[in-house]
């Protein structure tokens, strides 16, 4: 954190300095782990032990916050008695098709819930097809808002019976044979994280990449929630999980996303087959029960944003010109399709694929197997040059005269010549001003898009085809000389308006009948009364402590998410010193410093009646109000393509065995198998070394922001790699030499840093190395400074839920000295794939 | 003095290296960059304070310690660059913090040999002396110095030199208490060998280690008791030889 967000860090530092303990765990020493109380490193791919040994200790230990675990959570609901688990099954759970790698995730539902087998099949099959994991809070099929539980918590089947069986082998002794940790230091993490949890005090977690880079990177993410869950830590000040993103406003376009598979505010994109219209769709995805239960009012509101008067209940707000999807349209198969002749044109905007994306090879040979490509960016970033002076041209492997790739670049505007908002990690969106007009050619992508749309629409004639574009409401006002489209007015247009046009204030505001629009639910309100609410600025200081007038948070200005949960079953804070939102009976409402993430008026009391839906079929002690029983799911019964439960499995390419199952990889994660994206054998001799990638503060992503500038190139200017000195003398590497890394996809050369903040672990009985690789560094990319990119050496292997590329875990192999040029460093890597 | 004497005080117990200060410091001041060179030293790849380098932060890696460092220069009491500057070009300011003015600079370089931190040193390209001003012209703005201003841990102050004594002080004293005894201050004390320094640190370790010079001494501070000797000399040599001609027979 102090590495890559330093400016977020200052928190840290100032919570150290009130006796807050900091562990940091990582596979590399960082600036992070300099300062805090104690650095705890692991081998790359192997946190889930960790983090269920910590799951085990609580629950060997009776250490969870029982309270809140049977009021909050689905602890207590029963599993049907079809579930295997994969103690059970040595490393799979039930519904497993070996031929297809494929789970059918019926046998995980909850008891008595299970739907039609087809329509959960399908559903399985579709999150696994289009990583549907993501949309609608992960969907609620398959689970009711009131599924038959023991609160005893004694019933084999039921939620939290299964989960201390399933982690009963993650022990300490484990974490050591496998994250190479050892116990004591696993025993001060464990005292230290269950001691300060509870109802007196908190434990947050922060994770980023390093967690999410995974074959089984959502179940990551899901072992840090079940334990955050079982400890009470979510929904109450000083909790939660913090995802910390790789770049300005990553979060803002998961919002209003640029995934192919979600509309904004995490609606799900229909799909061509499954989806015949919009009733079709609204019944298919997502569950009647939670707030989730008013996605007619959501998707209608989006509809009549988009299509205006066009859209009226007769046509089904013109569902029918909503893009489907037919199946998996990610980045990588986007690539693979490039390289196929079937995908014809690229827009590459903010991003540098070439140079960031795993595989670069097999990018670039996408890139140059194009008709045309479109590049927007600060500088001529290496996608845009790749034609001239990628290293398939040094090699041979493209002849520049035989790319036939149009490539226009399109000069961008930076941050600060353009105005709109940012939305960070905390949901927040904070609207920032242009400080000066960007010089020459370049533009905004607010201006690029909105140009394009008009120009693309003056060309379309009156063929129903083109409709879906021609209707579209695109009339932002354009100011100035260059016309500039208004962001305030698309900011308007987001948060929505009523039948007058005029704007709402809540997204409670919205309705299904078509009176409403709203260009993304979650960010109704951001526009209130008129005003900017993102462009408020009063400091902390003249506010209190949530800060609720500083910028806006989504939704509803709400500041900590599930904030219900900070009080108990009744309404009474957990804790005086943790008090925050809770029930004032005499006013009948729920009050404290944030906006209350529940309806204002609903009584802890409140039980809802038989047939209820949406909020109203949650009860009043349900904090979870997304879910569609209103609980926090320490079990997942349907929305993961990789089962219910997080469950250790090796990475793909990996120089360890895993020791807890006879299942080595996640069964259900993604590979392509293709000539242009060759894997390392597991356990492979010829690859021994883990390798890890990395960033530096000096270096934003691939470069592009940073290698052009003088003031920050210099600071750390080349390519290299963090090994040990063990490591360095076993191989001969010396301290600002060079050394060569191979894979099965290629080979690139660094300079060698050795340290000892990097260190040996004991892993499986034996001495592992792991290589540390900041990839910040590119061929080209008008950078003052150029290296070999490190991104070429990863593979394209996925985590099934959301297609991430699995670059935090590698094998490779490490020889000292300079790599070979042109075709001999083809055929290095060649001896080793057969070698 | 119009002004109060002010200053740095940098606390290397919260800095986290991210560079920030060196960046910030270019940009204000117009520094070129200091060529691109991978020093595999750490990740430090700028080496030390010079003509192009006005705040600089020093990576030590120790077994299970990373400790990091600003450093800058310390705009001593008794400024040795100053004293042996003969064109004026150093100058004290109302803040009592020693500027070079480029535009009176000769590029002699006397000044360079002077310091005894190695702090000040000329430019190749264009022969002049440069260093840091403690931002001159923000301060005469009522700004503070760009470094401090994008420090996001506060590892750098700015203040009044002696409210920063006083807190660097309260700091040392509950780092102490708090069982880091390593913490200690460097260069605040006005008895040092250069009268105490404008901008001083907190350390953990040795100032060795660091790459400070544990015991500095203004390098002019013999000159008058040299000049003593030299002019004494100078006399007894008169002298010697006024007695040779004296006692020559007429």
């Amino acid at each position: 954190m102090a590495e890559c967000h330093p400016v977020g860090f200052q928190w840290v530092m100032e919570a150290r300095q009130r006796g807050t303990k900091v562990f940091h765990i990582d596979p590399r020493f960082s600036r992070t782990s300099a300062s805090v109380d104690r650095y705890l490193p692991i081998r790359a791919g192997s946190d889930i032990v960790l983090l269920g040994a910590l799951i085990n200790h609580v629950l060997s230990n009776g250490l969870d916050f029982r309270e809140y675990v049977l009021a909050y959570t689905n602890a207590a609901t029963l599993v049907n008695q079809e579930f295997r688990d994969t103690e059970d099954l040595d490393g799979l759970f039930s519904g497993y098709d070996e031929e297809t790698g494929r789970y059918d995730p019926s046998t995980w539902a909850y008891e008595g819930d299970m739907p039609e087998e087809e329509e959960l099949t399908e559903g399985g099959r579709h999150h696994a097809e289009a990583a549907g994991s993501d949309s609608y809070g992960a969907r609620g099929a398959g689970a009711s808002a009131t599924p038959p539980s023991d609160p005893t918590l004694t019933n084999p089947r039921c939620v939290y019976q299964i989960l201390k069986r399933h982690y009963s082998r993650y022990t300490p002794e484990m974490v050591e044979e496998l994250c190479g940790i050892p116990p004591e230091r696993f025993r001060e993490l464990a005292e230290a994280v269950t001691a300060n949890s509870g109802r007196e005090r908190t434990t947050a977690w922060v994770y980023s990449v390093g967690w999410t880079q995974h074959s089984v990177g959502v179940q990551y993410i899901r072992a840090a929630s079940i334990l955050q869950l079982l400890l009470g830590n979510m929904g109450r000040p000083g909790g939660g999980i913090m995802a910390l993103r790789g770049h300005a406003s990553i979060q803002g376009s998961t919002d209003i996303p640029t995934l192919f598979n979600l509309l904004p505010g995490y609606i799900a994109m229909p799909h061509a087959h499954r989806h015949d219209g919009l009733d079709d769709y609204l019944e298919r995805e997502g569950s009647d029960t939670g707030w989730w239960g008013n996605r007619r009012a959501y998707v209608v509101s989006l509809l009549k944003a988009w299509w205006g008067d066009a859209a009226t209940e007769d046509n089904d707000y013109h569902f029918d010109y909503l893009p489907r999807l037919t199946g998996d349209h990610g980045h990588y198969s986007t690539v693979m399709g490039q390289i196929d002749g079937k995908v014809k044109g690229y827009f590459v905007v903010g991003e540098n694929p070439a140079v960031g994306s795993a595989n670069g090879k097999a990018q670039r040979l996408g890139l140059a197997n194009l008709d045309w490509l479109v590049v927007r960016d600060l500088v001529t970033v290496e996608t845009a040059t790749f034609w001239k002076d990628a290293p398939e041209i040094e090699t041979g492997e493209l002849r520049t005269e035989e790319i036939g790739t149009e490539v226009f670049f399109m000069p961008a505007a930076t941050h600060v010549e353009k105005e709109g908002t940012f939305t960070n990690t905390q949901r927040l969106l904070q609207w920032r001003e242009k400080a000066l007009d960007p010089p020459e050619d370049c533009r905004s992508d607010l201006w690029f898009y909105h140009h394009l749309g008009k120009r693309i629409r003056q060309r379309l004639g009156g063929d129903a085809i083109d409709r879906p574009v021609t209707e579209l409401t695109w009339d932002y006002p354009e100011i100035g000389e260059r016309r500039e489209p208004d962001a305030e007015a698309v900011l308007r247009e987001i948060n929505g308006s009523d039948a007058d046009g005029r704007p709402l204030a809540s997204l409670r505001e919205l309705k299904p009948d078509g009176s409403t629009s709203c260009g993304c639910w979650i960010y109704c309100g951001v526009y209130a009364d008129g005003v900017n609410q993102a462009a408020r600025r009063k400091p902390h200081t003249e506010q209190g402590p949530a800060a609720l007038e500083w910028g806006w948070a989504w939704p509803a200005n709400r500041r900590i998410l599930y904030n219900r949960a900070s009080a108990d079953p009744d309404g009474r804070p957990w804790s005086e010193r943790k008090k925050y939102v809770y029930w004032d009976a005499e006013q009948g409402r729920w009050v404290g410093p944030d906006v209350p993430d529940f309806e204002e008026d609903k009584a802890p009391g409140y039980v809802p009646p038989e047939g209820a839906k949406a909020q109203h079929a949650l009860a009043g002690t349900d904090p979870f109000i997304m879910q569609s029983d209103g609980r926090g799911w320490l079990y997942v019964p349907s929305g993961l393509a990789d089962g219910p439960l997080p469950t250790h499995y090796e990475p793909h390419e990996s120089a360890v065995r895993n020791t807890l199952y006879g299942q080595q990889s996640n069964p259900a994660r993604r590979t392509i198998d293709r000539a242009e994206n060759p894997y390392n054998p597991a356990l492979s001799p010829r690859f021994p070394y883990v390798y890890t990638t990395s960033r530096l503060t000096e270096h934003h992503t691939t470069g592009a922001m940073s290698r052009p500038l003088p003031y920050l190139a210099e600071l750390q200017p080349e390519a290299f790699c963090e090994v040990s000195r063990e490591m360095a003398e076993e191989l001969g590497l010396e301290n600002g030499g060079w050394a060569t890394i191979v894979t099965a996809r290629t080979a690139i050369e660094l300079r060698v840093l050795v340290t000892g903040r990097v260190r040996p672990l004991r892993v499986n009985r034996r001495t592992v190395h792991q290589v540390i690789m900041p990839y910040h560094w590119g061929y080209g990319g008008g950078g003052v400074i150029t290296g070999d990119v490190v991104n070429d050496l990863g593979s394209v292997v996925l985590d099934p839920n959301v297609y991430i590329q699995e670059s935090k875990a590698g094998t490779c192999d490490v020889l000292p000295g300079r790599r070979p040029r042109g075709r001999a460093l083809l055929d290095l890597v060649e001896r080793y794939r057969h070698g | 003095m119009a002004e109060q004497r002010m200053g740095f005080f940098t606390d290397t117990t919260v800095c986290i290296g991210c560079k920030a200060c060196e960046v910030a410091c270019k940009e204000w001041n117009d520094v070129p960059d200091d060529g691109f060179v991978f020093r595999a030293t750490s990740y430090d790849n700028t080496g030390s304070l010079g003509a192009s380098t006005w705040r600089h932060v020093a990576f030590v890696e120790q077994d299970g310690r990373w400790l990091m460092m600003s450093d800058v220069c310390k705009h001593c009491t008794h400024a040795a660059c100053l004293d042996v500057c003969p064109t004026g070009a150093l100058f004290r300011t109302e803040f009592d913090t020693v500027v070079v003015q480029p535009d009176v600079c000769n590029g002699c370089g006397y000044c360079v040999p002077a310091c005894p931190y190695g702090v000040i040193d000329r430019r190749e390209d264009d022969g002049r002396a440069w260093k840091c001003t403690l931002c001159y012209d923000r301060l005469r703005g009522g700004m503070e110095p760009a470094c401090a201003k994008a420090c996001p841990t506060k590892s750098i102050q700015f203040g009044p030199l002696d409210e920063l004594r006083e807190r660097a002080q309260e700091r040392v004293e509950r780092l102490h208490a708090e069982g880091m005894t390593d913490a200690r201050l460097y260069g605040e004390s006005p008895d040092n060998g250069v009268g105490g320094t404008g901008a001083f640190f907190l350390l953990m370790d040795e100032p060795e280690t660091y790459g400070l010079p544990p015991d500095p001494v203004v390098t002019t501070r013999d000159l008058p008791a040299m000049w003593r000797w030299a002019g004494g000399a100078a006399l007894a040599l008169a002298a010697g030889v006024a007695v040779c001609f004296a006692g020559r027979k007429p």
